[in-house]
């Protein structure tokens, strides 16, 4: 069954045993232990999960108690796909000496923004450049949460972190986010996706297919994080939302490179009229609070010009006008 | 000793004994990254997966700091892992050994002993792998290519003995032995899978007492690597302690039984002595230097002076019990570095064997010689003055200079 025969039900999904437990300890609102999940729900048959160090780690692995009903392993910080070409190596010659006895093993890398636009960056592009039957799922909250909100290379233009705070000299983050999706893109991946965890199935169908290629499979996952974007913890969806109406984050799908906007952000394509302006997305974040000062009216200014730029060109390499 | 097995003559460099018995121990995965002088080995290993003739998944990773982690992880899925690095490539990988050995994973590693930058050298000596001491790793020096080709068979089922589960670094002097042509005996590939024998995963409790083994397995799922903070880290790293306790018998085990089936013995697996029963004088070194220190020995032997050697093969475990009771009768010893330990007077050699000695009723005079950093030759001339300066202590019955730079321009 390919992802794309595969159909599923809300029944489905909530019939599914569950992979990600229930009784860690992430936070009230956290959209990075939803998306894991979601994910854990779009899984096909015996699956390894590895981790790199981050939120999602520490909270749902702390001794003598874990969040994992599958096989789940923890190395370090930038090792998330090293784990993973390790794993699938070692489970390739296995199967062909007849040591292990399943047909096949899917292997899931996953890792935050710190652990995948920078620390585990040269990792990820080695092991993709290898070739490894994998998929890596990047969660992005668009910060070192776990120690405690530092910028990354994930982190947005503007944003106000521990390390890139907005001072009296300087308005936040200066440096613009990695468009991380788009170098995986140029790596020759077969499967390379975006998704947002409001279109839940839209989702679990881009983990499937990710899961069904044979070779490496990247996705970025859209996570919102209520204690370092200083956002209320009941709005997470909500934001998730509008990262997309507002083409912050559009969803879309590159197989072999070709590019496709995925329904949420294809709608926006059709019925431009319905992109919704950046300040309806950044309101209500404290992370972007300083940007409603009036001295920062230019800031916000060219965080939507951008914006617009970025989406433009991505209509454009979906052939869309 | 006799052999009961045939074994075949080959002239190896170090690094191809290496590989060639990396090749016969049935390994699973090899990640590797080539880093002079180690590179032979890659190569060679390469050469292998390419005319097929391994069963290896070969991954040739974009950096040692991934070889580490991808052999880390493709151990604890259940595989023999093996890599390869030295140097600067030992020293990004730091991270990482912890980890290995923290996970319990048995890789088994050959550490093509160079200088670490700066200035960037590319020469022999041990401040790679003495930098990395401490990172729960069975640490063995082999003096010659046999050695090394006989300590990566033997290091495989030392790792990986279920009362021991710890990787083990096997270090040979970079070019000296690396890249220096031997003659070396080799086992047929029956013979090296027979005293390696499968993997063997050993089964651990889970929370509901329920056998498991202890691997990455679909079927009984694990979780591995976990965060264990204040009210459990420590019993993780006690246990490590009581592993390495426990390889100090498996070493010397593994060591008789090949030397049963091959007729090459190193000591009891941990030290070796020569010449030292009834020596006054003797030198402590590791690697290769031992088989220079022996023909001094054996010149030193010939006019009448008592000297000895011990050498040191297993770093890690340190071999405590086995350097007082070789030293009992020395009176004057010198510990010999080919590495340093910035501000900790004196090598680490000569801290740890100084630190044993130290609650002896009668100690014998310890001094330490600092030697062949970079790679600087040490000649049989250099390595004699060792022998006359402890005869000189041993007269005057005091130690002028306790540490020495043998063979430094001054």
């Amino acid at each position: 069954m390919t992802a794309q025969e595969w159909k599923f039900t809300s029944k489905d999904i909530a019939n599914k045993p569950e992979l990600f437990l229930s009784g860690h300890r992430a936070c009230a609102g956290c959209a990075p232990a939803t998306v894991l999940r979601l994910v854990m729900k779009a899984t096909r048959g015996p699956t390894i999960v590895t981790e790199a160090t981050g939120c999602m780690e520490v909270v749902s692995s702390i001794y003598p108690y874990t969040s994992w009903a599958t096989p789940w392993l923890h190395t370090a910080f930038e090792t998330a796909a090293a784990n993973a070409s390790g794993i699938e190596a070692a489970l390739k010659i296995l199967k062909k000496k007849g040591r292990i006895s399943q047909e096949h093993v899917d292997v899931i890398a996953i890792a935050g923004d710190g652990g995948t636009f920078d620390i585990g960056f040269q990792a990820l592009s080695g092991a993709v450049e290898r070739g490894h039957d994998f998929l890596f799922l990047l969660y992005d909250n668009e910060a070192y949460m776990n120690t405690g909100i530092q910028r990354s290379g994930g982190t947005p233009h503007g944003a106000a972190t521990t390390t890139s705070p907005a001072g009296r000299a300087i308005p936040g983050k200066l440096e613009y986010k990695k468009p991380l999706a788009d170098i995986m893109v140029a790596h020759n991946m077969e499967y390379v996706a975006t998704a947002s965890p409001y279109y839940w199935k839209d989702l679990i169908t881009k983990v499937r297919k990710g899961l069904e290629v044979e070779g490496p499979a990247f996705l970025h996952v859209f996570a919102p994080c209520p204690r370092g974007w200083r956002s209320n913890p009941a709005k997470s969806i909500e934001y998730s939302k509008l990262a997309v109406e507002t083409c912050i984050f559009p969803v879309w799908e590159a197989v072999n490179g070709e590019y496709s906007l995925s329904i949420p952000s294809k709608v926006l394509s059709l019925a431009p009229q319905r992109k919704k302006p950046v300040s309806e997305y950044l309101k209500g974040q404290g992370r972007f609070r300083h940007l409603f000062r009036p001295e920062n009216k230019k800031l916000l200014e060219e965080i939507q010009n951008i914006t617009d730029k970025r989406w433009q060109k991505l209509l454009k390499k979906c052939n869309l006008p | 000793m006799l052999s009961k097995v045939d074994q075949k003559m080959m002239a190896l460099a170090g690094d191809q004994a290496v590989a060639y018995a990396a090749k016969q121990s049935d390994v699973d995965v090899v990640a590797a990254y080539p880093i002079t002088p180690q590179t032979i080995i890659v190569e060679k290993f390469s050469e292998y997966v390419a005319n097929g003739e391994v069963e290896t998944e070969f991954v040739c990773t974009e950096s040692e700091h991934s070889a580490m982690t991808a052999s880390l992880a493709a151990s604890v899925t259940g595989a023999r892992a093996f890599t390869a690095t030295a140097s600067a490539g030992l020293a990004l990988m730091h991270e990482m050994l912890f980890v290995t050995s923290g996970c319990r994973a048995p890789v088994v590693m050959a550490i093509a002993n160079r200088a670490l930058s700066a200035p960037l050298n590319i020469h022999g000596d041990h401040s790679d792998s003495m930098a990395q001491r401490d990172s729960g790793w069975i640490q063995m020096y082999a003096e010659n290519s046999q050695e090394a080709y006989d300590s990566i068979i033997q290091a495989f089922k030392i790792g990986e003995n279920t009362n021991v589960l710890l990787p083990v670094m096997v270090g040979l002097d970079g070019f000296t032995l690396s890249h220096t042509l031997e003659n070396v005996l080799t086992f047929s590939d029956e013979f090296v899978h027979e005293f390696i024998g499968t993997r063997k995963i050993p089964d651990v409790l889970t929370h509901e007492a329920k056998k498991s083994p202890f691997k990455l397995d679909p079927k009984n799922p694990m979780t591995m690597g976990p965060i264990a903070l204040q009210n459990y880290y420590f019993e993780f790293k006690r246990q490590q302690e009581e592993a390495m306790k426990n390889a100090i018998e498996i070493i010397k085990d593994v060591n008789n039984k090949f030397a049963d089936l091959s007729g090459r013995k190193y000591g009891n697996g941990l030290v070796e002595d020569y010449k030292l029963d009834d020596a006054e004088i003797a030198a402590i070194c590791l690697g290769s230097t031992a088989g220079t220190m022996k023909t001094v020995i054996d010149e030193l032997r010939a006019t009448g002076t008592k000297a000895g050697l011990l050498r040191i093969r297993t770093f890690r475990p340190f071999p405590s019990e086995d350097i007082i009771s070789a030293l009992k009768n020395v009176k004057a010893v010198a510990v010999m570095d080919k590495s340093m330990s910035f501000g900790g007077n004196g090598g680490p050699a000569y801290h740890e064997v100084r630190h044993v000695l130290y609650d002896l009723p009668s100690k014998p005079f310890v001094v330490n010689y600092i030697y062949g950093l970079g790679g600087r030759d040490t000649s049989p001339v250099q390595l004699k003055t060792i022998y006359i300066d402890l005869q000189q202590i041993l007269k005057t019955q005091t130690v002028k200079e306790p540490i020495k730079y043998l063979g430094l321009r001054q």
